[in-house]
Order: structure tokens, then sequence, then C-alpha cells
């Protein structure tokens, strides 16, 4: 039988796999805000697993808040991103450093 | 309000002056001052006759400031020991204004000058009519101000600025002696009134105040000590007296009032003012005793050997100020002040007759070019043996009385300090005399050097104009020869009239005291005027007199040939005192570059080193090293801030799960 414990484990490994990502990745901000994607998912799971545990379904309905959002931003965010390649021809999270002391 | 106009006549004439220095017409320019400086001499006179038999009066004019339980205020103390001394102020100094006319008459700063001297007449009535410590202090500094721009007053000369800069800096030394005895009354006595600290002397007498961890003084002694360090300064007792004979870097008639008749005897008037509190202390006084006689005599064997007429006068201020001090320091304070107030009438009229001579030999100080003036200048003759007479106290003249009836004081003093003040002062007369005729005799009777030498020295600088022969006497003029002859009179005939009550009888009344079981000071002195006269024409002091005179006679008329043979006989003494012991070449090779180096090393290690080197460019180097640091935490690398926000939010719930549950 599943329970909230497997569920909320699960939502934590794929929090930590995202977290990792954006940690771990050099290589393009595309990965950087497919992790951001992620984030958000292992939180959005979160949500219904503990609407199924309470039987709320304000936590569920919260998810679909949190998926238009993310929609949202992600569009935005590869806007910005297309944006950001014009300018430098390059999507590489190594080289966008302009805030460096 | 009369006696507020004795203060604020010269005060006020002395800001108009200066204030329209340059648009005021000469006639104003010396005309205020002298109106308002014979006002104020004539109700000072007033003020005096109504001492006589009254009662003293204090004037309260306002309150200055109050620091916790400490009121200062300014008020006007007018009782008979003041009043005797506004009178000689005001007096001397207008003689001295009128003369002023005439000696600066070509000098540009003409309405700058006169602006001076009535303020420095203001400061030191101040200074004489304060009824509080703190009123004298600012009196005192402001002589002293007044002091230094006058010696400097020709500005443009390097000598009269180092002259002007070394005599406010002598008097550093001494005026925190008396700030140090001010304060240290003020922290005792809780109270810088005259007449309330006065009260409280004997309890004060017995207190004592801890100097050092461990260590207690009573206060008085103390206090005592650093009020008279103080009148060291200003009345140039050895060890301070090295910045009077420079002084005479200022003009002449300066010469005559701050650093002859007044401001030089503001010690003397101090301590006697102080009487109540130096009768307590006979520590303080014994030290008085020792400077003031040590003085007397040292400084007048300097006199001896000097070359500058005005530096003659000069070193024997110095002397008669060691003899009043000596006054002082065996309770003889209204001796004391019976010698200043001769003293500045007759050393007033030598240094203005001196002056006379100045520039009648268009500006030659050196009395080796001076000589048989005697015919050429009668008046200025007359009038200078009248000062030299009296300063030699020879009987009958002001000076005789005065300084015979200090010299009979002092002889009483017990001890082997008073039998060596004793002596000082009966060696110092024969001095005296010696410098006074010697001065007297190469400028009015020996030979005309100066032709002697000008011709001599024509050939090889006909262009100079210190050369001009004696045929172009300089004419003096009645504006400075009646100064001489006002002065004159009461040089010659004051002691007279003043000696009775002032030394043998009680003039001062309360305004000095004496204590009962101290030493007898001046009182019993003789029986009466003609008495003490008849009586100093025997005694040893006119003896030692007339062989100081007639030694000095001669040396430089009679026999000039042993002069060379004394010279080269006593060269080490005769070099000795033309040094002046040393005590300038002491400060100017050692206490100079010691206190030069001191401040270069507070410069260099101090300054440099630790405020500029460590606190202020330390700060900057440590915000510039620190944010160094700071900035290698922002590496502009997305995943790195994205690493320290997840750290840290995972730290803050941490921290609200473990800790805050």
């Amino acid at each position: 039988m599943i329970g909230l414990a497997h569920l909320l484990t699960l939502s934590a490994v794929l929090f930590a796999i995202a977290v990792c990502g954006i940690f771990i990745n050099r290589r393009s901000v595309i990965l950087l805000l497919m992790c951001v994607e992620l984030l958000l998912l292992a939180v959005n799971f979160n949500f219904v697993a503990f609407a199924w545990y309470l039987g709320d379904l304000a936590g569920q309905v919260f998810v679909f808040f949190i998926l238009t959002v993310a929609a949202a931003e992600a569009a935005i965010g590869l806007a910005i991103l297309v944006v950001l390649f014009r300018n430098r021809i390059s999507i590489n999270v190594d080289e966008f450093q302009l805030l460096k002391g | 309000m009369r006696h507020e106009a004795i203060l604020l006549a010269p005060l006020c004439a002395s800001l108009l002056v200066a204030l329209g220095c340059r648009v005021l017409p000469r006639m104003l320019a010396h005309g205020l001052p002298i109106a308002a400086v014979g006002a104020s001499a004539l109700l000072s006179t007033w003020a005096l006759a109504d001492q006589i038999g009254g009662q003293p009066v204090a004037v309260k004019l306002f309150d200055w400031l109050s620091l916790g339980g400490l009121e200062l205020s300014f008020g006007l103390l007018i009782d008979r020991l003041s009043a005797l001394m506004m009178c000689v102020v005001t007096w001397v100094s207008l003689a001295v204004h009128v003369y002023t006319v005439r000696y600066m008459r070509d000098d540009p700063g003409y309405a700058r000058f006169f602006a001076l001297i009535s303020f420095f007449t203001a400061a030191m009535l101040l200074l004489v009519m304060a009824d509080n410590f703190m009123q004298l202090f600012v009196g005192w500094e402001a002589v002293g101000l007044a002091s230094y721009l006058l010696i400097g007053f020709w500005f443009k000369r390097p000598s009269a600025n180092f002259a002007s800069l070394k005599a406010f800096l002598v008097n550093r030394i001494g005026d925190l002696g008396l700030l140090l005895g001010i304060g240290l009354i003020a922290g005792a006595a809780g109270t810088l009134d005259y007449a309330e600290v006065f009260a409280g002397a004997g309890p004060l007498a017995a207190r004592e105040v801890m100097v050092w961890p461990g260590i207690s003084w009573p206060a008085l002694d103390l206090g005592c000590v650093l009020l008279f360090v103080g009148a060291m300064g200003k009345s140039a007792q050895m060890p301070l007296h090295i910045w009077l004979p420079d002084s005479m870097e200022g003009p002449t008639p300066i010469s005559a009032l701050i650093h002859a008749a007044t401001m030089v005897t503001a010690g003397v008037f101090m301590a006697a003012r102080m009487s109540p509190l130096f009768e307590h202390s006979p520590l303080a006084l014994s030290m008085v005793l020792a400077v003031g006689a040590t003085t007397a005599l040292a400084t007048g064997l300097v006199a001896m050997v000097q070359q500058d007429i005005k530096r003659v006068v000069a070193w024997s201020t110095l002397s008669q100020l060691g003899y009043m001090m000596a006054g002082i320091g065996v309770s003889a304070y209204s001796v004391a002040i019976y010698h200043l107030f001769t003293h500045a009438f007759f050393k007033a009229l030598l240094f203005l007759a001196a002056g006379a001579v100045i520039v009648a030999l268009h500006h030659q100080q050196d009395i080796r070019r001076m000589g048989g003036l005697c015919r050429r200048m009668p008046i200025t003759y007359a009038t200078a043996l009248v000062g030299g007479l009296a300063l030699a106290g020879v009987p009958g003249t002001a000076g005789f009385f005065s300084k015979d009836a200090l010299i009979t004081a002092v002889s009483r003093a017990d001890g082997p300090l008073g039998a060596y003040a004793g002596w000082c002062l009966l060696l110092g007369v024969a001095v005296t005399a010696f410098y006074t005729a010697r001065l007297l005799l190469i400028v009015f009777h020996g030979e005309p050097q100066e032709q002697a030498l000008s011709s001599a020295s024509a050939g090889s600088s006909r262009s100079s104009s210190g050369s001009a022969g004696p045929a172009s006497l300089e004419p003096v003029g009645a504006w400075m020869l009646a100064p001489l002859v006002f002065l004159a009179v009461p040089s010659l005939l004051i002691g007279w009239f003043t000696f009775s009550p002032v030394v043998l009888g009680d003039y001062f009344g309360g305004s000095i005291v004496n204590l009962p079981g101290g030493s007898p000071g001046g009182g019993n002195l003789s029986q009466g005027t003609l008495d003490f006269f008849v009586h100093g024409l025997y005694s040893p002091v006119f003896l030692l007199a007339l062989l100081g005179g007639a030694a000095a006679w001669a040396l430089y008329i009679w026999r000039p040939r042993w002069r060379e043979r004394a010279g080269s006989v006593l060269r080490w003494p005769v070099r000795t005192l033309t040094l002046g012991y040393g005590f300038d070449m002491f400060v100017e090779r050692a206490v100079i570059p010691a206190t030069r180096g001191m401040a270069r090393g507070a410069a260099e290690q101090a300054d440099s080193r630790f405020i500029d080197g460590l606190l202020v460019n330390g700060l900057a180097r440590a915000v510039r090293w620190g944010s160094g640091a700071m900035r290698r935490l922002q590496t502009g690398l997305l995943y790195h801030y994205a690493f320290v926000m997840v750290t840290a939010i995972c730290l803050l719930i941490a921290w609200v799960v473990l800790v805050l549950d």
C-alpha cells in the first residue's frame, strides 16, 4: 500500500534532483529553467499528497494556480532566454557572470 | 559709574582707534587715547583720595559663568592697594602716551601703536581692579597679549618677532603655574572670589591636596608656589627672566610702560594681593625670598657689562623686580608695593630718557657710540640724573625710601636664607649704583665717542645713516621732554610725602594681611620720614652705593686704563655676565633642540605613524582588504547564488524547527 511517506519521499527526491541540477549544471540556462520547473513540480506533489492525505481539496486547487504561474514563468523565462541568446550568442551559464565582483 | 569709567575709557579709546586706524586723523589717533587715559588717571586719583579714610568699594559688573558650584563674575575691587596701583598705571601710562606722540611720529603704525598701548592700559587696570582670581587671570593674559603685540610692533624685523615670541612662550610657563594655582584654589576653596577665599585662608591652610596617589601636600603651600611661578613668568624672575632683555626690541615707550613700570610688576602686585594666602605658606615665602634675592643680585651684575642702553635699563629692571620679590618673601608686602610704586616712576623715567637719547642720536642704542651729551641735551640729562639717583637709592630720592626700607626689612629675616637674601640685596646696592653711574657717565659725560667712530668708519661706509656726526642731533621736542619732567618730579620728591603713611603707617589697612606671628614685615622700620632720611645718610647701604658709583667713575672717567686691565683680569667673569650666565645659550642649545626633537618625534611617530598610518590609513586599508575578501563571494555565477539561497533556507528551517520549537 502506498502511504504518505512514499509520496513525500518521492517529492523530496524530485526536489533534491532539481536542486542538484541547479548546483551542478554548468552548461545551459535551459536546463536551469527545467530544474526550476522540477522544483515547482516537487512542491506540487507535496500539495497533492497532503490534499489526498487530509481529504482537503484546497491543496489540489492550489496546484492549478501554481501550474498556471509556472507556465507563465516558463514563457517569460524562455523569452528572456531568447533575448539573451541574441545578445550573447550563448546560453552557457558559466559565461553569464556580469555581476562578478 | 566713575569706577567703571576708569577701566572703560582706555578700552573704548583703544577700540575706536583700532577700528579707525586707517582713517582717523593723527590728532584723533593720539588725542582720543590721551584724553581717555588722562580721564582715567584723574578718576583713579579721585578713587585713591576716596580710599584714604574710606572703605573699600566693590562694584559688581556682571556674572560671567556658572560652572557647577563655581560662580565666575566680573567685578571691580577698589581698595587702597588697587587704588594705588591704578594711579601708578594710569599716570605712567599718560606720560608714556604723551611721549609716544613724538617718539612714534614717523612710524607708519602710529594709530596702531596708540590703540595697543590704550588696550594695554585697560588690560592692566582690569588686572589690578579684579575682585576674583579669574578676572585677574583674564587681565594677566590680556597684558601678556599686549606685551606680545607691542614687542613685535615692528613686525618686519626678525629679531622683534623672535623677541615677542620668546616673551610669549616664556610667559606661558609662568601662566601655566598661575592657572594651576588658581585651579587648585578653586578646587580647595570652592570659590574664586578674593574676599571669600581670603576669609577662608585659615581653614584652607590646614587642608591637603593629593598631588600623586599616596602623596599629599598642604593645599596652600602648593597653591602659593604655583601662583608664584606665575609671578616669576610675568615679573621675570630667574630663571624665567630671559624674555625681558629681549623685549627691548619693542619701541622704547613700551619698554617704559610695560617692561618697567607696570606689567612686569604685576607679579609683585599679585603676590601682595594674595598676602592672606602667602602668609599661611612659609614655604612659598622662602621660595619667593630665595628667587627674588638671587634675581636682584645676579641680574644687576649682568647690567654692569651690557652695551645697549635699553638693555642696561632692562637688566636693572630685573634686578629691581628681584628686590620687590625679596620684600614679598619676608612678608614686607607694603614695602614691596612701595618700591613698585617709586620704581614705576623712576624706571619709566630712565627708559623715556634713554628713548630721548636714542631718538636724538638717530636710533643709536650702543652706549659705546654715545658720550658727552650732558651739555647738548640738558633737560634729558637732568631728568635722567634724577632717575639714576633714585635708582641708585641716593638718600632723599623716591628710590632711596623704598629700597632702603626693603633692605632693612629683608635684613631682619631669620636663618641662613634670610642672611643670604640680606647680603644679596646689600651687594646689589653697590652693583646698582655701579651700572647706573656707568650708564650716565658714559652717555652724558664721556668722550663724544660717536664722532670718533663715525669719522673712522666714514671711509668705509660713507652712506651709512648711523654715522651721522654729533653736529646733527635730532631735536626731541617738548612732547618728549614734558613726560620726562613730569616723571622726574615724583622720582625725586614723592618719597617725602608717601613714605610715612605707606611704609611706616598702616596705609594698606585690610588690603594686605600680615599674620601677627609671622616675620616683622615692614612694620617699625623707623620713627619718621626725616629720621629715616638722616639714618640713611650714615647707613652702610648708602656707603655701598657711593662705592659703586665711585668705582664706575674711576673706571670710566678718571682712569679708563684701569678698565682695560680689569677687563683682562676678569675676562671670564665679564664674559659670563655678557652672556647673561648662559641662560639664553642653554635655552637655545638645549631646551629648544630638545623641544624640537620631541615635536619631531611626536610628528613622525605619533602623528605620521600612529594616527595617520595606523588609524586613518589603517582603517582604510582594513576596509579595502575586507571588501576585497567580500567581493570574492560575488562570483556572478547563478548556481553559486542559488546554492547560497538554498543553503540559507535550509539553515533557517533547521533553526526554526530545531531551536524555536
